[in-house]
């Protein structure tokens, strides 16, 4: 049993330093984890929920607005509105990469770059469903360990 | 008179756990905070950052929500609301409809709420922005995203100046037995009266207040984030404070 959940947090640990070294978190994930403790044990899980079905709404308003189907001119404003927001959720979350992008979105959006939107959009929605497989995967490992018996490890980052 | 005996401990909220403390009575020494954010996701954190700070929070999504909350959004003075007990408004710059930077002019402007210290959050770094906050009144100003330690500085501000209460005109309560109530029942409207004995009464949860639609409401449902039921609302005391207060 401890072998398992020593093998299992040191999964965990490689996994969670690796989401960091990649670039998907950043240390405002690590604020998070420190809001997290016995009397909110999902805190981090719920504002990533949240973080996500914000993605979801904040994209489709996007899509909306870069939609020009219909001759409909686009309302660059509209998209840099929706940007902002994005923006600023995935940074409170420590979403590193998803903000990257916002930020250049934003410019594009500034600029009034039609095919640099929607690139950016592709991309953002891309990266947003990648951390949420990946977090996923994360909470999942945290799960284990509990279930087998141990404690999730405090991970350090460097 | 202390309530509970005068132990003056910080309870952390896993102990009030134990405890099953639902909604606590006014707490002269529980600091009040409202926090104004129009997203969703800062909404909840902010809202446990300040919880994990020993603040009650009350979490609006809008100027206009908590201008209502202060009572102060229509021109006849409520005589109800100057018994609010806020601490520290808290709000984030950029809202549709009211700028962080208006809802500052209005409290400033308020009779009942000028002295409340205003904190104001902005995720872009602009100088000519802060000043002009600081300019209008505010305590503070904080870069999102908003970490701990920001908030424990303001928190440690607060807690050397929380008479302020005496800014919202807010006497102190009787003693009462009730403090430990369980699972009280929802709370009463926003009103305080001092004049009564109110500790027994659950303090504010105005939450409930807002369920209601309202005509600016094109939100989500998500418009009011307290301290939710699931969660205690614990009696703090703080350290800092003396016991003798009460």
């Amino acid at each position: 049993m401890d072998a398992l959940v020593a093998q299992l947090q040191r999964q965990f640990r490689d996994y969670t330093v690796s989401l960091y070294q990649l670039g998907f978190l950043d240390d405002q994930f690590t604020e998070l984890k420190k809001l997290q403790d016995d009397d909110s044990p999902e805190f981090v899980a719920e504002v990533l929920s949240l973080f996500f079905e914000d993605c979801v709404k904040l994209i489709g308003n996007m899509a909306r607005a870069l939609d020009q189907t219909g001759g409909s001119t686009v309302d660059f404003s509209l998209v840099g509105s929706s940007v902002h927001q994005l923006k600023g959720s995935s940074s409170s979350v420590g979403a590193k990469r998803v903000k990257g992008l916002c930020v250049t979105f934003k410019e594009y959006c500034e600029a009034q770059n039609y095919e640099g939107c929607v690139r950016c959009l592709q991309q953002v929605d891309i990266e947003y469903k990648t951390l949420k497989t990946k977090l996923q995967d994360m909470f999942n490992l945290e799960k284990q360990i509990i279930q087998a018996g141990g404690k999730v490890p405090q991970v350090s980052i460097n | 008179m202390a309530r509970d005996g005068g132990v003056s401990c910080l309870l952390r909220s896993s102990e009030m756990m134990n405890v099953g403390i639902e909604s606590p009575p006014l707490d002269l020494d529980e600091v009040h905070v409202l926090a104004v954010d129009d997203s969703l996701v800062d909404r909840i954190v902010i809202e446990r950052l300040l919880r994990v700070t020993s603040c009650k929070v009350t979490a609006v999504d809008s100027g206009w929500r908590a201008l209502e909350f202060l009572g102060l959004d229509n021109e006849k003075a409520s005589a109800e609301f100057d018994r609010l007990k806020v601490d520290l408004i808290i709000t984030d710059y950029c809202m549709p409809g009211m700028t962080g930077y208006e809802l500052l002019k209005k409290i400033k402007e308020s009779s009942n709420f000028r002295e409340v210290p205003v904190v104001i959050m902005s995720s872009e770094n602009v100088l000519t922005r802060i000043d002009r906050c600081l300019e209008e009144g505010a305590e503070d100003f904080l870069l999102k995203p908003v970490k701990l330690a920001d908030v424990k500085r303001i928190r440690s501000h607060l807690s050397k100046d929380v008479k302020l209460s005496n800014g919202n005109k807010r006497k102190l309560p009787e003693d009462s037995d009730s403090v430990q109530t369980p699972l009280l029942p929802p709370p009463p409207p926003l009103t305080i009266s001092t004049e009564s004995s109110l500790d027994s009464s659950p303090p504010l949860s105005p939450v409930e207040m807002f369920s209601s639609p309202s005509p600016i409401d094109d939100e989500d449902d998500d418009v009011l984030l307290t301290s939710s039921p699931e969660e205690e609302s614990p009696v703090r005391r703080q350290k800092m404070r003396s016991p003798g207060l009460d």
